[in-house]
């Protein structure tokens, strides 16, 4: 296990470029993300890990940057909703199947879908998308519209 | 509120249901904490950033409290992060601009945390009821008495204006000629409430259904039939005297039956799936009308781009009720454009947009509607005279279509808009007209504030109503349940951006059945909240939801632009009430209290009421 002490620089790989940026070992990567890259399409929403707001794609899988030290990042591969680039079928559905009011739980969302079809490249059972959208919370919408656009974005 | 004579007609009633209702206080939860930023330029301007309904209403209270002029204080709301009526308090924006004044006028942000979130800034009210209504054995509701105590928290916010709204829509939307409601607001030593997405009507319409249900019981009629027999009709009065007109306040009887056809209702009583297993349905109405200042302004500005498209400038903060998207398309529809030529100004910066009260109550179509509406005509207005100029014809023959200007004598020749809208060259290079800025403003008209002795007013200007099913799924033995469907029809006016109305209303049923089964303010014996986190406060999350059915029924309302009505927030009013009717049926107990968690059911008794 590497050992940080005191402000570190390190390198991170978002969205498929490399940045380097100086941390301190406690900053969190939501925070590395927002302030030092200026990607804020992670959203802090109780730096709990209970809302999913903050949600990214590490190394192809969702995780929630609140709860990521931003030295454990160092080394994989991070992606953010301003990776998408606006054109990503999770995108398009959620705009389609009209999945989000407020927008601020977007990203989470956007980025648990996006993951979930590329480790599902087929429709996955109701099941599987239940539970892999549980780790967000959205207050606006009924759900049936974000559900709905799960499915869209299999079309 | 005080019509006829409650107390002697309730004597001679054939029967009467008398209950009493407890309900907590809730939290607003939008995904986004409460945030203010603050700063003061060195010749005294004030500069505040905000996550704000109500951007007027900090430049205002600032400039009240500090003795500032109000022209010198700019406040600026980018897009906000869910609010459901727990940012238009203005609470922050006071400590930032004192942190930033202590610090010499250096920018100061304060951002709370979620635990503060919950726990500090105001929350939706609690209630305590004690409802009484009596009727004739075949069902006519005669009279009604009814307390209502409003939990206020610590401080007072706007629990005042929302004792004065349950007041006015007491009985929901039935016709009860006698009457006797008090409203009173008690302060506690909880968390201050404020606004909170349909503005109490959630709160108090669970204590008269739940009501209703007992005494359709009582009578033998099914709860829905029950209902029908005593809707708001013509030749009733709401509980502040306003006659029921068709236009002001739509067709319930169109939405009942329409909802009973939708939810599948079966009538009275549970049925039994397996053993120990029941199926049943609750069933609600709702009402609501607003409880503005009644000097509410709004307004709208329009400018061109050079292109011809229009952006629109208004002071209404998207919040994500699609307000200015529906502002937008009544733009584009009065001017016969494509909704995609005209630009929104989404975020609201008080110094150029004209102000608009706040964004609150559901009256972003209506208020602001209004001033875009007569934008618009201004617009219309300027096109013509320049048209007319232009192409050389008198101006009542000039008619604008499809972002082109043209005599109705000849709609061949024609000038398009973005060739008139900066004023017109003609081909021999003379200037005619100039560019065309389009201007409308609106204030409220026609409201009146409550007769101290009767209740006697108009406080809003319009109702909307609709009925609300919930089917749930209930275990007996474990008195836990599933909720299955939801079903909500409302008279929406015209329903002029279906998806999106149906979408806000869906989202509004969530919110209400989530709180009505799971949520609650509940404090230690030291007086502190006990969960003041996602974690532990649990909001609905995918998968627990039931399947929403949403309908509309489409009276419009003969005042309001496009006819159409408030939506926003009225998903949410009837969900807890016909939640409580459905498992109340199921397990045979009148359910009094929420959330309606396995336990507080557990401890509500099995007895004749």
């Amino acid at each position: 296990m590497t050992q940080y002490d005191g402000k570190v620089v390190i390198s991170l790989n978002v969205n498929g470029e490399v940045f380097e940026v100086a941390v301190r070992p406690a900053d969190i990567l939501l925070d590395v993300l927002r302030e030092q890259l200026g990607l804020t399409a992670a959203k802090p929403g109780c730096l709990n890990g209970d809302c999913g707001a903050c949600t990214i794609v590490v190394d192809g899988l969702p995780a929630k940057s609140c709860l990521m030290l931003a030295v454990e990042a160092e080394g994989h591969a991070i992606e953010t909703v301003e990776g998408l680039g606006g054109v990503a079928a999770a995108q398009r559905a959620f705009v389609d199947g009209n999945a989000f009011q407020c927008g601020y739980c977007t990203s989470g969302f956007l980025m648990v879908c996006h993951s979930l079809k590329a480790q599902y490249p087929t429709v996955p059972e109701e099941y599987i998308i239940e539970e892999w959208l549980q780790s967000n919370i959205c207050r606006c919408t009924s759900y049936n519209e974000i559900r709905k656009a799960v499915y869209m974005m299999y079309e | 509120m005080k019509k006829g004579d409650s107390a002697k007609i309730l004597k001679s009633c054939d029967v009467v249901a008398e209950h009493s209702y407890h309900l907590p206080p809730l939290g607003h939860m939008a995904m986004e904490v409460r945030t203010a930023h603050a700063e003061i330029s060195s010749d005294g301007g004030v500069f505040i950033t905000s996550s704000s309904q109500s951007p007027y209403s900090i430049r205002k209270q600032i400039s009240e409290a500090f003795l500032i002029p109000s022209g010198q204080i700019e406040v600026f709301v980018p897009f906000v992060g869910g609010a459901f009526g727990g940012k238009a308090p203005v609470m922050l924006e006071i400590l930032a601009f004192l942190a930033s004044r202590s610090v010499g006028g250096k920018p100061v942000r304060l951002t709370i945390s979620r635990e503060q979130d919950i726990a500090t800034p105001p929350c939706h009210i609690g209630l305590e009821a004690d409802i009484k209504i009596g009727a004739t054995k075949d069902g006519k509701i005669q009279a009604a008495e009814l307390i209502y105590r409003v939990d206020c928290g610590a401080y007072t916010d706007i629990a005042p204006y929302m004792a004065k709204a349950v007041a006015t829509d007491c009985t929901g939307p039935y016709h009860i000629e006698n009457l006797t409601c008090d409203v009173v607001c008690v302060y506690t030593n909880h968390t201050y409430a404020t606004s909170f997405r349909s503005f109490a009507h959630d709160s108090y319409t669970f204590c008269i259904e739940r009501t209703l249900d007992m005494l359709s019981e009582k009578c033998e009629i099914d709860q829905l039939e029950f209902r029908l027999r005593n809707i708001i009709r013509h030749g009733s009065q709401t509980p502040s005297r306003v006659a029921y007109t068709k236009s002001g306040m739509g067709d319930l009887s169109k939405c009942l039956n329409s909802v009973k056809s939708l939810s599948g209702w079966c009538g009275l009583n549970p049925t039994n799936i397996k053993k120990d297993t029941v199926r049943a349905k609750g069933v609600a109405c709702i009402w609501k009308t607003e409880n503005p200042p009644t000097d509410a302004i709004s307004g709208a500005l329009i400018t061109f781009n050079p292109d011809g498209s229009l952006n629109l400038h208004t002071g209404v903060v998207e919040i994500g009720s699609n307000g200015a998207t529906m502002l937008a398309q009544m733009l584009a529809e009065k001017l016969k454009i494509d909704a995609d030529q005209v630009h929104i100004v989404s975020e609201v910066n008080t110094r150029t947009a004209p102000e608009h009260w706040k964004t609150v109550a559901s009256l972003s179509e209506y208020m602001a509607g209004h001033a875009v509406m007569r934008a618009a005509d201004d617009i219309v207005n300027q096109l013509r005279n320049i048209g007319a100029m232009a192409l050389n014809r008198p101006n009542d023959e000039i008619e604008i279509s499809h972002g082109r200007v043209f005599s109705n004598k000849n709609p061949e020749r024609f000038i398009t808009l973005k060739d008139l809208a900066q004023g017109y060259k003609s081909l021999s290079g003379e200037s005619i007209g100039e560019p065309v800025l389009g201007r409308g403003g609106f204030m409220l008209k026609g409201l009146c504030l409550l007769n101290p002795e009767t209740g006697e007013g108009k406080t809003g200007p319009q109702w909307t109503l609709g009925a609300q099913v919930v089917e749930v799924e209930a275990d007996l033995k474990t008195l836990t349940y599933r909720i299955i469907n939801a079903s909500t029809v409302i008279d929406v006016g015209n329903a002029i951006n279906p998806e999106s109305i149906r979408a806000q209303i869906a989202g509004g049923m969530a919110m209400g059945i989530s709180l009505s089964s799971r949520e609650g303010f509940f404090y230690n014996e030291n007086g502190v909240l006990s969960h003041p986190n996602f974690r532990s406060y649990k909001v609905m999350h995918i998968g627990q939801e039931p399947n929403y059915k949403v309908a509309f029924a489409e009276t419009p309302d003969c005042t309001s632009p496009y006819g159409v009505r408030s939506f926003s927030e009225h998903g949410v009013i009837g969900m807890p009430a016909a939640l409580g009717n459905a498992l109340s049926l199921a397990f045979g107990k009148q359910l009094d209290t929420l959330p309606l968690t396995p336990e507080n059911i557990w401890r509500t008794p099995t007895e004749d009421f």
